[in-house]
């Protein structure tokens, strides 16, 4: 496929155990999501796409991003954005700096700032530039983390249970936020849940992981 | 982009800093015990030096006073960390003393050391308190109380000095296992809180502790700064006899101070085989105690006695400042008056230039040398973290081998080989020295808290594009800034408390702060020695709160980093 992400017959050992198989892709502006019991292997998953794999697994097959075989690209060169249940903002960054790091190097410093306050005002929160990420909401953190992935213009996007730390009320809201983002910039979703409601939410293909 | 070549020597580099020094010693310390020493005309082998070292009348009692203070010291500080952390740990009185023995664990054991002499001889601060109305002395006692025998008051100035040391790797050892569980079971069995924690916590914090407790005992059989202040003249420790052989000007003295360093290496290999083997003997006598099931009568009397015991080295330290202090300040000062008559600067202003001396050279060796082991000790940690590797026991073995061999054992040798490749002795050489020490203590301190980051932090950052360089200067440096500091601190103040290193591999000639501090001790100018003492304390200390401070005003305004 040269239009989205795609696991390309991924076959993962431990210690010579088989842990997991998987092989499917999901094209842009899609999102394909992974289920199944803790212990599966699922953030091992994602982290086989983001290129950090401890060295004790052992994996056979690929991943390709628009076609391109990004299996043994560093992690910094794959340009696959990835959101966890944590927001993990740099605490020593203020939230203006944490959006600056995502954002491609090169523009002006003038630029660089414009596409940052865009970025915050996109998600509602404008003139939060110089707070302290430690004393947002929880809701605002996930909203900041998401525009901080989406400015480094990655190609694809991997949730790793991204809503499972919010509360329900706030759950929807972000979640919807994060689909309606993504598709905006047509990035293929793969995203790894336990929770029936984010599976059933993203619209896509579903696949249930068992342990082999 | 010079770091990625850089990065994969590091760890080589690291073990040889550490570890070639410490062989390059005791090679040139088998050597001339052996009587080979090119540079006094002299080819061996031959076993005279031995013979004359067994020759030598004190050897007996200085064999048996490393022994003796070796074992002890490190036996009732061990004790008294282990009833205090069983009976009080979690609670507020341990906390407090908790407090009281962290920051006392930086002071060096020189100023302890003379600390603990101004108090306890019969002419120190407790004997003048109570002087004369409770003793009726005008004049002091005639008593070796400092430098008995015995090495009684030695002994007690290791003890003190290594309780917070032992206390504080008890507690870093308890935040890797999960005591709070088993602790609280044992307890709703019917146990007492002190024999349940000894029953259930105790084995597993053992485990890893032992090498810092074999670090203590080795420490302690071979200590030289402390034994010249506190411990006997006549015989003096063998690690004391071996450094005056060293500074013998007839360079075949040499030859047996090399013997005695091999005897004294022995002494320590036969002392740490002991140990293991005891540590066999008391499991199966605390399996046995285990199995029989007392609950614990005696708990609350042991408990207390433990807490007094911990309470009185923590006491005994700061009024040990204490009185290096008001020493430092005093005028006249007759026995028995509990003050001097006025207080004033004149200590200060007559040793001004000298204290400034050495501590420019102090602060010049301990910044380069802690800069050197930070550097190669985040090397090897992100080098850990690039690759996912993980240091195995016998890693941590060698980590904490250059603390394992005694000092004496090693450094003349490792002076004698420099003087045999013509090398000069000076600060060059010392700060290398100094780095064998400094390293495993910075790296010890900083791998707990690099390794327990938050990853997902750099997988993130790395999506966001950051190349590895990148994360490790942008973003890991900056989140691990405080424990950076700490050991940065840590480095400094074992730095600035090295004796033996900066008198041997200086050739005398290197002045720091402890060095001219311990030459004080035979003296006996107590003012100077209050100056000096203060000032070598003041050294090791002043990171600490810089440690401290830097961070809370750099990420003043991020809150996420106030515990970090």
């Amino acid at each position: 496929m040269d239009n989205g992400l795609e696991l390309r017959d991924v076959r993962i050992t431990k210690d010579g155990a088989p842990l997991l198989e998987v092989s499917r892709a999901v094209s842009s502006g899609e999102v394909l999501t992974i289920m199944g019991p803790s212990g599966v292997g699922k953030s091992t998953l994602l982290a086989f796409v983001t290129g950090t794999l401890s060295s004790s697994f052992e994996v056979t097959g690929g991943v390709f991003l628009n076609g391109e075989d990004i299996t043994d690209a560093p992690p910094h060169q794959r340009r696959v954005g990835i959101l966890f249940q944590d927001d993990l903002l740099f605490p020593h960054l203020s939230v203006g700096q944490n959006l600056a790091f995502g954002l491609q190097a090169g523009g002006s410093a003038a630029s660089r700032r414009d596409r940052v306050v865009a970025a915050l005002s996109e998600v509602g929160l404008e003139g939060y530039a110089d707070r302290d990420p430690a004393t947002l909401s929880g809701g605002q953190k996930a909203r900041v983390a998401l525009m901080r992935m989406l400015l480094s213009e990655p190609c694809a996007l991997l949730l790793d249970e991204p809503f499972s730390r919010l509360d329900a009320a706030l759950r929807a809201q972000v979640r919807d936020l994060v689909f309606a983002r993504a598709r905006a910039r047509s990035l293929p979703v793969l995203m790894v849940t336990h929770d029936k409601e984010d599976a059933s939410a993203a619209g896509g293909e579903i696949v249930t992981l068992t342990p082999i | 982009m010079k770091s990625r070549r850089l990065l994969p020597f590091l760890p080589a580099l690291t073990l040889l800093a550490m570890l070639g020094p410490v062989i390059a010693g005791l090679y040139g310390t088998v050597m001339p015990a052996f009587g080979h020493l090119p540079a006094a005309g002299l080819t061996g082998p031959s076993l005279d030096p031995f013979r004359e070292i067994l020759a030598w009348q004190g050897l007996p009692r200085a064999m048996w006073l490393s022994i003796s203070v070796g074992f002890i010291s490190t036996l009732l500080a061990f004790t008294i960390v282990a009833l205090v952390v069983a009976g009080w740990s979690g609670t507020r009185v341990f906390r407090v003393l908790e407090g009281a023995l962290s920051p006392l664990l930086s002071v060096p054991h020189a100023a302890a050391a003379f600390g603990l002499a101004f108090l306890i001889a019969p002419s120190g601060w407790i004997a003048r308190i109570i002087s004369p109305t409770l003793t009726g002395w005008d004049r002091p006692l005639d008593l070796l109380i400092v430098q008995d025998p015995w090495g009684v008051s030695m002994m007690a100035g290791l003890v003190i000095k290594e309780i917070p040391f032992l206390l504080l790797i008890t507690l870093a050892a308890l935040g890797q296992i999960d005591t709070r569980r088993s602790h609280a079971i044992s307890q709703a069995l019917g146990y007492g809180r002190l024999t349940g924690w000894l029953k259930t916590v105790f084995p597993l914090v053992y485990m890893q502790i032992r090498l810092p407790v074999y670090v203590v005992l080795a420490y302690a059989m071979s200590v030289v700064d402390v034994a010249v202040i506190l411990g006997p003249n006549t015989p003096p420790t063998l690690s004391v006899q071996i450094v005056k052989l060293m500074s013998d000007p007839d360079l075949t003295m040499r030859l047996q101070a090399a013997a005695a360093a091999l005897v004294q290496l022995a002494l320590v290999v036969f002392a740490l085989v002991v140990w293991r083997v005891g540590e066999i003997g008391v499991a199966w006598f605390g399996m046995r105690w285990v199995a029989r099931g007392k609950r614990g009568k005696f708990d609350p009397i042991v408990g207390k006695f433990a807490l007094f015991a911990g309470a009185t080295s923590a006491i005994a330290i700061a009024l040990g400042l204490a009185v290096l202090c008001v020493w430092s300040f005093a005028g006249f000062w007759g026995f028995p008056d509990a003050l001097p008559e006025q207080l004033t600067l004149r200590n200060w202003m007559r040793h001004s230039s000298g204290i400034n001396q050495a501590l420019c050279e102090t602060a010049m060796i301990a910044v380069v040398v802690t800069l050197v082991a930070l550097l190669l000790t985040i090397g090897c940690l992100e080098v850990e973290h690039r690759h996912g590797l993980r240091v195995s026991t016998r890693g941590m073995w060698l980590l904490y081998l250059p603390l394992l061999v005694p000092q004496t054992a090693f450094l003349p040798g490792l002076q004698t080989l420099l003087l045999n490749i013509g090398a000069d002795v000076g600060r060059l050489p010392v700060m290398f020295a100094h780095l064998v020490f400094v390293l495993p203590y910075v790296f010890l301190s900083l791998s707990d808290p690099f390794r327990a980051w938050d990853k997902r932090n750099s997988t993130v950052a790395a999506a966001l594009g950051a190349s590895p360089d990148r994360v490790l200067w942008r973003v890991r440096l900056p989140m691990l800034l405080r424990p950076i500091l700490t050991a940065g601190a840590v480095g400094i103040a074992v730095s600035v408390g090295q004796y033996l290193p900066t008198l041997l591999i200086g050739g005398g000639r290197v002045e720091t702060l402890t060095t001219e501090a311990v030459a004080l001790a035979s003296g006996g100018d107590r003012r100077a020695i209050g100056v000096f003492g203060l000032m070598q304390t003041a050294a090791a200390l002043v990171p600490f709160a810089i440690a401290l401070f830097v961070p809370a005003i750099v990420w003043r305004n991020r809150r996420g980093l106030k515990n970090g």
